[in-house]
């Protein structure tokens, strides 16, 4: 048995590759949170009022609740919110109009991260925004897509250009009231991407938008939303990296999906490789997240897939809300956890219509000393006849220190409904491990391909350049694990 | 080319003195074997006589503790490879059991194996075309159903799908010593046969097998050089392909009766 612990047991230290810092001058407000640090975000961004009162309502509604310390498989040191920077934002002298008035060491960052801002350069048709601490820096193919009637911009910037659709959907689906972090990041969020899909229209490119962290001692509070009419489709990725640092940083974002028509579909995935701490656990983002979306179509549909490599802690379940007889929803999730990585996913399928359906496929994988927990509920009300789920939870252990932990929760209030749930923990063996070095491939190569293989159901759910990303990332995360 | 009769060659495989066990268990208990290049040798012996040790010990799971002995393959050290680098220098071991590898298909799999092997002998890595060419022929020789390259690797597979997956990678990986472990275990007589017949393909001057098996029987399609017995550790008896035949009449009894006779390797 010895032989796959040890081999488990050097699958250590491995760099991060995105750790690097940008030196760019910022501007930040003030350390710590109040009232007036809330206006004065909100005068950055030349906000009407009624979203500075929406701010100020979160953040005195956030002021009377309690930080969630429930879930007994996490464990982290007290937050100190008053010792956070809220808003960072490089120096720049007006917001840049193309690509060229880009600050080139802004531009060298991303593309050092892979994320090339020319449009020209992108291969296929991916247009992004990329995310830089507080702010966005510039989002491609706006024009191209505007012509469709598709809105793709920053939140900021929608707030100026499309106020009565930002006032009508924000916070409909989470509310500023929902949780802790959700009400924090109501009071003080920054940026993110706004998507409109106008009715019938089919986005003919990948929307992606790119965050990154890169000031100190900052947290970044963005949100998303994405709006989908009746026959429309999209699918939006995102990705996140950030420096490596000895301190955790806070990120608490929160993700509004509104598939409002019949027959709407939006396929939202997301790469999530924030720095995740160093070999002892020293350092790495908390990733605490609220992601939900709400099929209020008829045969609308909403589907999750995420692959979470990086943060030292994450806490998110992508979430769908199926108001809309027939509509559907979909989670797949990819959780590694390495080191003293802590990652506590799944996710919440409400099923409120007839015939609303709904898949579920999580696979945990834990390495180190990584705790994974796959966290769910599936809940049928009275009115969601014929309602369906199908959940799988798949656990994948590599060596001995690291653990797996699966909570699903049902609450079925049909008779009719049918709630399906299959559960699974192996460990990676030394019998698979020997029979891939007995055809050549080293342990390392062997232990890629056999979490590859585990994954595969996910993967194949990411759109196609995504999946190699995936792929190529879940190596390195693990790279050094072997020897 | 010739293969040059007569002439002293040095050996593929030599095993002198091989002592191995797990743990405190003492399995093998000094074997000696000498393989030459277009040799085929069947190594038959009781249930717990330590031939799937000697598989074992040759492919390098470490699960086996070598404790005396030395093995030269082509000259070199073989026990002091890491199983990747033995199979890279072109031992393949045929499993007992093979295993099961879900999410990553056969063409996948064995695509990055050969190209390891490959990597390591300094030639350039195949592409999927080439890759693809290749094993349609492979497949052909060994009724591999179709859709067997998108098949995760073993997932699902009958008893019989898997031995003959197995004999299907040896000959895509073209090794210069196979060790097959217990192959006709769980064959009924058709996949029996087109295993054999995959073998037999497989056989050249330039490389050489080891056949472990329990029965006679594979060895009436898969005719060996050389028949030695295994029993407690040893090689107790090596004879010609007609000793398979006289131990299926009379037992592995006989044998233990016989010793200390004839006992170690051929040669």
């Amino acid at each position: 048995m010895s032989t796959a612990t040890d081999t488990i047991e050097q699958f250590t230290s491995q760099e991060y590759k995105w750790g690097f810092v940008t030196d760019i001058e910022s501007e930040t407000v003030p350390r710590g949170l109040n009232e007036e640090i809330i206006r004065l975000i909100s005068a950055k961004k030349r906000e009407p009022d009624w979203l500075l009162q929406w701010r100020l309502k979160a953040y005195r509604h956030w002021l009377t609740m309690e930080e969630p310390r429930w879930w007994p498989n996490l464990t982290y040191a007290k937050i100190d919110y008053n010792d956070i920077i809220y808003y960072a934002a490089p120096k720049a002298q007006k917001k840049p109009k193309s690509l060229d008035e880009v600050d080139p060491e802004l531009r060298r960052t991303f593309e050092k991260l892979g994320i090339s801002l020319e449009e020209q350069k992108r291969l296929t048709g991916v247009a992004v925004d990329a995310v830089f601490d507080s702010v966005s820096v510039v989002t491609t193919f706006k024009e191209k897509l505007a012509e469709l009637g598709i809105i793709f911009c920053s939140f900021s910037e929608a707030v100026q250009e499309h106020p009565d659709l930002v006032r009508k959907y924000l916070g409909s689906v989470v509310p500023y009231n929902d949780n802790f972090f959700a009400a924090l990041n109501s009071a003080v969020f920054s940026d993110g991407s706004f998507v409109y899909i106008p009715k019938g229209v089919r986005c003919p490119m990948e929307l992606s938008t790119y965050f990154r962290i890169n000031a100190r001692e900052t947290g970044q509070f963005e949100r998303t939303l994405i709006i989908c009419e009746e026959g429309g489709y999209v699918s939006y990725l995102e990705g996140c990296t950030a420096p490596m640092r000895d301190e955790n940083q806070l990120h608490a974002a929160v993700v509004e999906l509104v598939a409002i028509g019949d027959h709407a579909q939006i396929k939202y995935s997301t790469v999530q490789n924030w720095y995740p701490g160093d070999k002892d656990g020293k350092g790495g983002i908390y990733n605490f997240v609220t992601k939900r979306g709400a099929c209020r179509g008829r045969a609308s549909k909403i589907s999750w897939t995420q692959v979470e490599t990086g943060s030292a802690i994450t806490w998110k379940y992508p979430s769908c809300i199926l108001q809309g007889d027939d509509s559907v929803g979909e989670f797949y999730s990819v959780a590694l956890t390495n080191h003293y990585q802590q990652a506590d996913t799944g996710t919440k399928m409400i099923h409120v219509g007839k015939n609303t359906r709904s898949t579920i496929v999580s696979k945990g994988i834990s390495a180190g000393h990584g705790q994974n927990t796959y966290r769910g509920l599936v809940k049928v009300l009275k009115g969601a006849a014929y309602a369906r789920n199908y959940s799988q939870c798949d656990s994948l252990l590599l060596g001995d220190k690291c653990g797996a932990h699966t909570f699903p929760y049902i609450e079925v209030k049909n008779t009719t409904a049918t709630v399906e749930h299959e559960a699974s923990t192996s460990k990676i063996g030394e019998d698979q491990i020997f029979y891939c070095n007995q055809r050549g491939l080293s342990k390392e190569d062997a232990v890629n391909m056999i979490v590859n293989g585990f994954c595969k159901d996910v993967f194949r759910e990411l759109p196609m350049e995504f999946a190699v990303e995936a792929q190529k990332l879940l190596g390195v995360s693990l790279e050094g694990s072997v020897g | 080319m010739e293969f040059p009769v007569g002439e002293k060659q040095t050996a593929m495989l030599t095993i002198t003195n091989l002592h191995a066990g797990v743990g405190d268990k003492k399995i093998l208990r000094g074997v000696n074997l000498q393989v030459n290049a277009g040799e085929v040798h069947a190594i038959m012996g009781p249930n717990g006589s330590g031939k799937s040790t000697l598989a074992g010990v040759l492919a390098g799971r470490e699960t086996f503790e070598v404790t005396e002995g030395e093995v030269l393959y082509e000259g070199k050290n073989l026990l002091a490879m890491d199983p990747e680098e033995r199979a890279a220098e072109g031992l393949f071991l045929a499993f007992q059991y093979p295993v099961e590898i879900p999410g990553v298909t056969n063409n996948y799999f064995l695509r990055a194996a050969l190209n390891a092997i490959r990597k390591h002998r300094g030639e350039p890595e195949v592409d999927a075309a080439a890759f693809l060419k290749l094993v349609k022929e492979k497949m052909r020789i060994l009724h591999m159903p179709e859709d067997l390259l998108k098949r995760s690797v073993n997932e699902g597979f009958s008893g019989g799908e898997k031995k003959r997956n197995e004999i299907f990678q040896m000959a895509v990986l073209d090794p210069k010593l196979c060790v097959l472990d217990e192959t006709d275990s769980g064959l009924d007589i058709d996949a029996l046969r087109v295993v054999a017949d995959g073998v037999n393909a497989l056989r050249s001057p330039h490389r050489a097998m080891i056949v472990i098996t329990h029965y006679q029987r594979l060895l009436q399609y898969i005719v060996p050089d050389f028949v030695h017995v295994l029993s407690e550790g040893r090689i107790v008896l090596s004879g010609g392909k007609e000793l398979a035949l006289e131990l299926e009449a009379r037992g592995y009894d006989w044998v233990k009766e016989r010793e200390p006779a004839l006992s170690g390797a051929r040669r």
